[in-house]
């Protein structure tokens, strides 16, 4: 098969140059096949979601806004290893690692825990990488199902713990609905 | 009386916008007056009740011939620096030439008031198209299909103008 | 001359003024509406409900827009473009038969702002004025692409001018008067001159599309290669009275289209209605059935905009002068020799 007569759409269409009759030139039947084509588009379904009123759904595999996860009894993941700032394409994320004192062992999960951590939203490339590097599951870009929202100031943009960690009341949800 | 009052103001509209015609120096303020100038002629077609006159004057002269000279004033990019600046001479007897024209149109045109008498004492209305239609295409027959083969003579002569100038390039 | 009189046509002139505003206004809003639908979008749908306070919204935009004038060797001419183009526009509704007449308060009405002889020639003298509304414009404008789309327009205008007119002709022979209101009367019932007129029609829709400026042949604006044409300089309200214009035209050759080859006011039955419901129900939904057959012509206007791409200025210029006007003279030959052939039978 040669090259010119390969279609991968099957709806190649030869173009020729050949003079058009004095019926195709006065283009009626050509205009009378698109106004066909344009007034079965009228009664189609239409395509647009009216936004604030209606909420397109979220793909399973949608990367929003990061969280920081705590596990089952609601302590928190993180260990402050660095893997997801060192696995960061767009460095965006920095944290400083801290100890876990006595009495805050229903807090943090492990001996080491991040006391600030901060992504700045503006550098995030939303690629998951930190997903992907984190040997501790603590940070994910799936579950809130939140995208980041806009704003006027680029402070405003650098996420703190405050933001990120998850909800109290969603671990404990989450706990009930495994137990 | 309103109908002379109108016919002044009119008549002295038609007079001013034709004088501005001459007299103006950007050549498409002029072509501008010119066109003024023929609405104001198709209003004085209207006062004489000339309704299809008034209207074809309109179509041919204001909405056909002067675009077309608007059209090629703008294309040409006419102004007043280019404008060849004619001496005295000819200007009065361009001035006289017109004058004695003006004469002679005045002179057919007083011959023609008995014809008109003839038609108003008819009792019918001389100025509608029906009327205007049948004279034209039985009693000037002649004159009608002249006037035709002049603008036919006229429309090979323009082709064969751009022509031959293509065919010289 | 009677003061009644006077006053029945004031009142009349300044309703038909108004219902030619109010569809210019929402000509604007159903075009987007139109292009939206058959993008297979939803259109403009916030300010009001369908988005039907829309064109109020744009026409306070438009007024609180700068007024800017650009630097031009004459700045009344600048004005005078766009109210040449909007006056124009709505000076051709005074020979439109809106209806068939009506009796109020035991006095006849006539449903027309003056029945004048030679209506249709009126039409065309002032089709043919409005070219300046552009041309004056695009020269004032002091900018060599509005002096071009000027120019453009005007040729294009002047081209199809001649082929609608010839168009017109085979119309005129059949029905023997200019007149609108008598070429109305014609076509009573369902004797519509479409069924006698097809080509002349298909001709006559080709031109008005090119004497309104709407595509394909809106080659005057021409966004993409002139800017936006005649506009380029305009601000404002300015500004707003071209594309007012441009939609009042669309309204008034919409009518006008359907006063000559769609049977104006008539439709079938319309004997029977009179019968049984009285004159004046049967003229009221005349003039209901007149504004129907409009707001099909407006939105086929729109149809044929959404679905057609601009004609390059040869292919408009080609199809103007090659082909609608030997189409129009042939189509003239063809009735007149139908013509002689029907009286001699």
């Amino acid at each position: 098969m040669s090259l010119d007569t390969i279609s991968l759409s099957g709806r190649k269409k030869e173009v020729s140059n050949k003079k058009m009759s004095f019926l195709e030139s006065l283009y009626i039947v050509a205009i009378a096949k698109g106004l066909v084509i344009t007034i079965k588009h009228l009664f189609r379904r239409k395509v647009t979601i009216k936004y604030p009123e209606q909420k397109r759904e979220f793909s399973p595999v949608y990367r929003g806004q990061h969280m920081l996860k705590r596990d089952e009894l609601g302590r928190e993941n993180c260990t402050a290893c660095g893997m997801c700032a060192v696995a960061c394409p767009a460095e965006a994320i920095t944290m400083t690692a801290a100890e876990r004192k006595k009495g805050e062992e229903n807090l943090y999960r492990e001996e080491k825990y991040a006391s600030v951590y901060e992504i700045n939203m503006l550098r995030c490339i939303f690629c998951g990488l930190c997903e992907e590097a984190c040997p501790k599951d603590a940070i994910y870009l799936t579950e809130s199902k939140v995208i980041v929202k806009s704003a006027s100031n680029r402070e405003d943009f650098i996420y703190g713990k405050d933001k990120l960690v998850m909800p109290l009341e969603m671990a404990i949800k989450n706990s009930k609905s495994i137990n | 009386m309103s109908i002379l009052t109108i016919f002044y103001i009119l008549a002295a509209f038609t007079l001013a916008t034709g004088f501005l015609t001459v007299v103006s120096k950007n050549p498409i303020h002029s072509a501008i007056y010119l066109v003024l100038c023929f609405f104001s002629v198709a209003g004085h077609y209207l006062m004489f009740n000339a309704q299809f006159l008034s209207l074809v004057h309109i179509i041919v002269y204001a909405g056909a011939i002067m675009v077309l000279i608007l059209f090629t004033i703008m294309l040409m990019n006419l102004n007043k620096e280019n404008e060849p600046n004619k001496n005295l001479l000819s200007k009065i007897s361009a001035a006289i030439a017109f004058g004695l024209l003006g004469f002679v149109m005045l002179a057919t045109f007083i011959k023609t008031m008995p014809i008109i008498d003839t038609y108003k004492q008819s009792g019918q209305d001389y100025q509608s198209i029906k009327v205007l239609g049948k004279v034209l295409l039985n009693e000037y027959m002649v004159p009608f299909e002249f006037a035709s083969v002049l603008l036919l003579v006229a429309m090979i002569g323009a082709v064969l103008l751009s022509k031959k100038s293509t065919s010289i390039q | 001359m009677d003061s009644a009189i006077i006053i029945e046509k004031g009142i009349f002139i300044t309703v038909i003024f108004a219902i030619t505003m109010l569809m210019a206004m929402y000509s604007t809003w159903a075009e987007r509406k139109v292009a939206a639908w058959l993008q297979d979008r939803v259109g403009p749908n916030r300010a009001g409900p369908l988005g039907l306070f829309q064109p109020l919204a744009d026409g306070l935009k438009l007024f609180s827009k700068e007024e800017f004038m650009p630097d031009t060797p004459n700045k009344f001419l600048f004005i005078l473009g766009p109210a040449i183009s909007m006056s124009m526009a709505l000076i051709t509704s005074a020979v439109i038969p809106w209806g068939d007449t009506l009796e109020i308060a035991g006095s006849t009405v006539v449903l027309q702002a003056t029945d004048i002889d030679v209506a249709l020639l009126y039409v065309f003298a002032v089709l043919s004025t409005s070219v300046y509304g552009i041309m004056i414009g695009g020269w004032a404008s002091n900018n060599k692409y509005s002096l071009m789309s000027a120019l453009r327009a005007s040729s294009q205008m002047i081209s199809y001018e001649v082929a609608m007119g010839l168009s017109i002709i085979a119309l005129i022979m059949m029905s023997g008067t200019l007149s609108l209101r008598e070429m109305a009367a014609q076509q009573h019932g369902m004797n519509w001159n479409i069924f006698y007129q097809p080509v002349g029609f298909l001709i006559f829709l080709v031109c008005s599309f090119a004497e309104t400026n709407r595509t394909p042949f809106d080659l005057a604006e021409c966004e993409a290669e002139l800017i936006g044409g005649h506009h380029t300089e305009y601000s404002s309200m300015k500004m707003g009275f071209y594309l007012f214009g441009e939609y009042a035209a669309m309204f008034i050759s919409s009518a006008i289209l359907s006063i000559l080859y769609f049977g104006a006011y008539n439709y079938p039955g319309m004997d029977w209605m009179a019968e049984n419901a009285g004159a004046n129900i049967a003229n009221i939904l005349g003039i209901v059935v007149l504004f129907v057959k409009i707001c099909f012509f407006i939105f086929f206007y729109m149809w044929i905009r959404w679905t057609i791409p601009r004609f390059r200025y040869d292919q408009l210029m080609n199809l103007g002068w090659k082909m609608l006007i030997p189409l129009a003279i042939a189509n003239i030959v063809l009735t007149g020799i139908i013509i002689i052939i029907a009286d001699k039978l």
